[in-house]
């Protein structure tokens, strides 16, 4: 037998992406969607399947799939319904989950990202449609304790999920994981979903091939291999750089191309593991919910999304950079996300200076959002008010530094003007040259040594000098106790 | 379904493998009796087939609405004690359900 010599190679990847909504309450019932409570603390009859109960559409989670369908050029559905996918599990109270067959909400996308050549990637989705996830079931009791059975908690059953399908465009492992964090970004931007990862809130399926030139030129396709349920980017890359290695390996060792099938991802030895061959998927007889009536999205509907979308992160992010002058770190901090660029956009509406506002953010903003596990987003601040502290550093008012932080900081939970919280917490600061030349007077006066080693030389003296003044009168602006000093002991 | 040669007709092997995806546990005695009656309701219904639908838009569901929409608002869960109500057995707040080999491999996706 010849050998096989692999000449070169192309890797095709497809994704599969599951997103958790964050709806407050459940796909087709009033029952809280949320992570993190007691077990079974958010079922209700809809969610046990219990006989004579009817599901009903949640509007916000349809409109936050028609979102995410708009942000990637989706088509969307004028026209779509349910469907039922039957199987037996004991995750799945009702025996069948309600999904979407052959009339996804959104299809035919596509989405850009920069791939690891550096060029643009564009990654074409198929489509994009809506159900209801399943329970969770777990083969070990709470704090990883064995047990001889398995146990159910429905808090998860019946919450929105949107499955985001891409054509195989992907080519690398590196790629891969960067499409991943860019749909985070996107879906975040969007406000769907908290899409943080360790919470399971954004859920990966690669599938993945290669196509093998070998050294006769013929081309030796893989069979595509889905590696399952991927909740993190590091492990998203690592998989799908193993599974490529692995089918050409098996391909180059056995001549063998595979089956079609389906494994998982061992992190403990950084390989995946077969699960099972395709063939042997179930059946999940497929039919229309006769429970549900089909959703129709108009015109009008469909422009009223798009309005509150507004500008997209690419747009806002070249805003930035090119209207408002900002350097392109802080305007990706920015524009990333979709609240804080509202907060840009509103003070700056407001008359305050896109620099003074991007930088307060920056710096006090992220380190109070830090120092309260928030994200950026979240600090629950008034454009207006924003404004009006950054106006008072223009006027120098107050200080850049500490001072304008706490006044930040009280701005988060008193919406007062920031002036008039500065005051009261003793921050404005006295540009007045009146009491800071007396202040200085009084300084030389006592200090005439210091005076001395300035004019003999020493300009380090003056900051010496400043910090004295500083410490001696409270609120004085430092910058013009800087200035007024150096004009005063220059004429002397 | 398995292949079936002549198609018009349900074979035992049909019932069977329709049996095994509801999860029914038949005895041969059952899908023999039960396969002639599967066929003659399946008779029955494909006489829809007579029905001559050229130019007739597949239809979703019986009733002439759409758009049947809830707000997002949270409405009371059911207490614990009725939640687990019917459960044939229950672990502390969860449902107790045999040992299932093959981790979560099935679940929603």
């Amino acid at each position: 037998m010849a050998a096989r010599v692999c000449k070169s190679y192309k890797v095709l990847v497809g994704m599969e992406i599951h997103v958790q909504l964050a709806t407050h309450s459940k796909m087709f019932t009033g029952a809280a969607n949320g992570f993190g409570g007691e077990p079974n603390s958010q079922v209700d009859e809809v969610v046990l399947g219990l006989p004579g109960t009817l599901p009903v559409m949640n509007k916000r989670a349809v409109e936050y799939s028609i979102k995410v369908g708009l942000a990637l050029g989706c088509q969307i559905a004028k026209h779509t319904k349910w469907d039922r996918k039957s199987y037996y599990y004991p995750d799945l109270p009702k025996n069948y989950q309600i999904s979407q067959y052959d009339l996804p909400l959104c299809y035919e996308g596509e989405f850009t990202i920069a791939g690891e050549d550096g060029q643009p990637k564009t990654v074409r989705i198929r489509r994009a449609h809506l159900e209801e996830d399943a329970g969770k079931l777990m083969h070990e009791a709470p704090g990883g304790y064995a047990i001889d059975h398995s146990i159910v908690d429905l808090n998860r059953a019946g919450t929105p999920l949107l499955e985001i399908v891409t054509e195989p465009d992907l080519s690398s492992p590196k790629d891969v994981a960067t499409f991943g964090q860019e749909l985070q970004k996107l879906v975040q931007f969007l406000g769907v979903s908290e899409a943080q990862m360790q919470m399971g809130h954004m859920r990966f399926e690669p599938n993945i091939n290669v196509h093998i030139t070998d050294q006769d030129g013929i081309v030796h396709k893989t069979a595509i291999t889905e590696i399952k349920n991927l909740n993190s980017f590091s492990v998203l890359e690592r998989a799908t750089a193993f599974e490529i290695a692995r089918q050409l390996r098996e391909w180059e060792e056995t001549g063998s191309l595979g089956k079609k099938s389906t494994y998982g991802w061992d992190e403990a030895s950084g390989s995946t593991f077969f699960q099972r061959f395709k063939e042997d998927a179930h059946e999940y007889r497929y039919f229309p919910d006769p429970d549900l009536v089909p959703v129709e999205v108009d015109d009008a509907w469909l422009a009223t999304l798009k309005a509150e979308i507004g500008e997209m992160p690419a747009a806002r992010l070249k805003r930035y950079i090119e209207a408002l002058g900002l350097p392109l770190a802080d305007a990706t901090l920015l524009a990333g996300d979709h609240a804080t660029g509202q907060l840009l956009d509103g003070a700056v509406a407001a008359g305050a200076s896109a620099k003074r506002v991007a930088n307060l953010i920056l710096s006090h903003g992220r380190r109070i959002a830090n120092e309260r596990a928030l994200p950026l987003g979240r600090l629950n601040l008034k454009p207006g008010r924003l404004a009006e502290l950054a106006r008072l550093i223009d006027e120098n008012k107050i200080a850049a530094a500490e001072p304008a932080g706490k006044v930040l900081e009280r701005l988060m939970e008193q919406d007062a003007p920031a002036e008039q919280i500065a005051t009261e917490l003793g921050l404005i600061q006295s540009s007045d040259t009146g009491p800071i030349d007396a202040a200085i007077d009084a300084l030389i006066a006592q200090n005439p040594k210091s005076l001395q080693d300035y004019r003999g030389g020493k300009q380090a003296a003056l900051g010496a000098l400043v910090g004295m003044i500083m410490k001696g009168g409270k609120g004085l602006n430092a910058k013009v106790v800087q200035e007024r000093l150096r004009e005063k002991l220059g004429q002397g | 379904m398995p292949e079936n040669p002549d198609k018009d007709r349900l074979s035992v092997e049909d019932v069977r493998h329709v049996a095994r995806l509801a999860r029914l546990a038949l005895d041969e005695e059952r899908l023999a009796k039960f396969t002639p009656q599967l066929e003659s309701i399946l008779e029955y219904v494909a006489k829809i087939r007579e029905a001559d639908v050229t130019g007739v838009p597949p239809m979703a569901h019986a009733l002439p609405l759409a758009n049947v929409l809830r707000e997002d608002v949270v409405e009371a869960s059911l207490p614990i004690e009725q939640v687990l109500q019917n459960a044939p057995e229950t672990d502390g707040r969860f449902f107790k359900v045999p040992k299932i080999l093959g981790g979560d491999e099935d679940s929603a996706g």
